[in-house]
């Protein structure tokens, strides 16, 4: 028994990646970044708002928080429903009370499908980004380049002429990419991107189409990570939040400026039994001294001020 | 395929011959950090698919990435704060990649131990030569950058053939003598440093890497919360702490940068090494010094104990 002698050969064995995406550097190396109003705490809250199909095809894989059971799972689609009709609007009048500025991550399809949702968000305010398709409109290797093209410029575009904003932003759904991902963001004018999550600051990132901006968008402290993948209880998701937070915060006042990047899902914490712990979590860290919150496109631009390469 | 692992023979924790530390110390406390390369392009193998979804797998790869990039400098600091030099179960292409983290170790006089090329190239389906050839590389590419003669070996993510332990402690012995090729972290049968039989008859041993105190296997598979992660910890040391008045025990934590350095889970890592490091009769140590000592000091008695106990139970 053996493997061909390629299994044991690595020509990408080099300084730096394996890849040429961005290049290696460590956080704790970099000059410090200063925030507006020399905050040492940047807050970016974003809530991502979903269309999860009935018919869901799961090419290539199943999307974690979709249709599990034999088609229709109305189970499924129903609970996922539920955060666009009743969870977000907890959520908006909790970020109403705290004077929470957003960023709205959006299936391109929902805001389509509910224009009154839409109109609310827009009369809300705060930042849209595109958050692909609908949550069964996977990126993947091996995709067809040409139907993921169209896919990321229907999507782009159509946000862009529902909202009147310019979508500078963009997150996969499942934070899934194909090989040619990025370059076709790049194409249609995104500025940043949110699923490489290897970092606490956010960084250029190279495509064939021009640069791109990561924004790191932590999966690690997300609402739908820590309860409905770990199966931990509402109250651990906050404390975790917390304690992350208090960690960057002490971390930005040592080292420079840093990003909170916190996810949330309107199916999941605007449940009745979870608001209140969202609602916690964000006494915590909005109105704090040393905070600077705000919508990512606004972090994008105060970081990319003081860089010099990007 | 074998019924039963014939590395070593069953030796019940009671009434073994008294381990001594340094100091009287009653337990060794090692900490591990395995630093790590995932290739984002891997090829294939045979048996183990290296990511669940269709490369590029972005989100596994990038918060790996996120443990080289952020979580390694939040670890060092830790470890310098509580006096504790790592022992670095290595992927050791990062030499290659990222040596800004290898020269960070070795000024900390850090020891590294091979954990194979990369995460993502396993051992299944290697011939016994191609074994050999890439336990050969990871020894070699840790002694040319770091001139240290590796004497731990941690499989790549943990996967293994029938002759792993055999071929390591070869090619270390046959590139280092003495001092190379001379603990396994693959095993985890026992609070104690272990005599493992090897086919060449070589003095080695099995050191005690729980994978019970993994973070990796903590976090990721057991999905615990990060303060009760603390409080598993402090309960593992307490035990141990106790036990070891009669006979020296070990205790590991092996850890991740990119799970244990996340914001919401380092303090739950300070305070287990505030804990630990803030008892008395505690020997911070890494896992060569744990092994020489205990093979200068109990390996013979150990061995001598176990063949006994094997012949009063009738081994042949």
């Amino acid at each position: 028994m053996s493997l061909e002698p390629e299994y044991l050969t690595y020509p990408l064995r080099r300084h730096g990646y394996d890849h040429e995406r961005y290049a290696w550097s460590m956080l704790g190396d970099r000059p410090p970044l200063r925030w507006p109003g020399d905050k040492p705490l940047a807050v970016w809250i974003n809530v991502s708002l979903q269309f999860y199909p009935l018919n869901q095809r799961g090419v290539p894989f199943k999307v974690p928080n979709g249709m599990t059971m034999p088609y229709p799972d109305l189970r499924h689609y129903s609970l996922r429903d539920y955060g666009n009709r009743v969870g977000i609007y907890r959520m908006l009048a909790a970020f109403a009370q705290r004077g929470v500025r957003p960023t709205w991550a959006i299936s391109a399809q929902l805001a389509e499908q509910t224009p009154y949702l839409l109109q609310r968000l827009k009369a809300y305010g705060g930042e849209f980004l595109c958050h692909g398709w609908n949550m069964d409109h996977l990126h993947y290797g091996g995709q067809d380049r040409d139907e993921e093209a169209e896919i990321v410029r229907r999507s782009v575009s159509t946000l862009r002429e529902l909202t009147g904003q310019p979508v500078r932003g963009w997150l996969s759904p499942a934070k899934h990419q194909s090989w040619n991902t990025p370059e076709l963001l790049a194409e249609n004018g995104i500025e940043y991107c949110c699923d490489w999550v290897n970092d606490d600051l956010p960084y250029p990132f190279s495509t064939e189409q021009g640069a791109l901006t990561m924004m790191p968008l932590s999966t690690e402290i997300e609402d739908q990570f820590v309860m409905c993948q770990n199966l931990h209880s509402e109250e651990s998701w906050a404390t975790q939040v917390r304690d992350a937070f208090d960690y960057l915060l002490q971390e930005g006042r040592e080292q420079g400026g840093r990003l909170l990047a916190l996810n949330l899902h309107p199916w999941l914490v605007g449940q009745p039994h979870r608001i209140g712990c969202l609602e916690a979590v964000l006494d915590h860290i909005v109105g704090h001294a040393e905070v600077w919150q705000a919508p990512a496109g606004e972090i994008l631009d105060a970081y990319r001020a003081q860089t010099v390469n990007d | 395929m074998k019924e039963r692992l014939d590395a070593y023979d069953y030796w019940p924790y009671e009434n073994r011959p008294k381990i001594t530390w340094p100091n009287g110390a009653r337990v060794a406390f090692w900490v591990a950090p395995n630093i790590e390369y995932y290739e984002l392009d891997p090829p294939a193998n045979p048996q183990r698919k290296p990511w669940p979804t269709p490369h590029p797998s972005v989100p596994g790869f990038s918060i790996r990435d996120y443990g080289n990039r952020v979580g390694h400098q939040r670890q060092m600091a830790l470890l310098d704060k509580y006096g504790i030099r790592g022992s670095v179960s290595l992927s050791v292409a990062l030499c290659e990649h990222h040596p800004d983290i290898i020269a960070m170790c070795r000024e900390r006089d850090w020891e590294f131990f091979s954990h194979g090329i990369y995460n993502t190239r396993y051992t299944y389906g290697l011939s016994e030569a191609q074994e050999r050839e890439m336990i050969r590389d990871g020894i070699e590419t840790i002694h040319r950058h770091t001139w240290q003669k590796c004497a731990g070996y941690l499989a790549p993510a943990l996967s293994h053939s029938e002759r792993t332990l055999d071929l390591f402690a070869e090619v270390g012995q046959d590139l280092f003598g003495e001092e190379g090729g001379i603990y396994t972290c693959d095993l985890f049968h026992d609070d104690q440093p272990t005599p493992i039989r090897l086919r060449s008859g070589r003095r080695f041993i099995s050191m005690p890497y729980s994978l019970e105190m993994n973070d990796t296997i903590v976090y990721a598979v057991n999905k615990v919360e990060p303060r009760h992660y603390l409080t598993m910890l402090k309960r593992h040391f307490d035990r141990l702490y106790a036990e070891g008045a009669e006979s020296g025990t070990v205790m590991c934590i092996p850890t991740h940068n990119y799970q244990i350095s996340c914001p919401h889970r380092i303090k739950a890592f300070e305070e287990a090494l505030e804990y630990i490091t803030g008892h008395s009769d505690v020997w911070v140590a890494t896992g060569r010094e744990i092994a020489q000592h205990y093979l200068s000091h109990h390996y013979d008695d150990a061995l001598h104990d176990i063949d006994a106990k094997a012949a009063m139970a009738g081994r042949s």
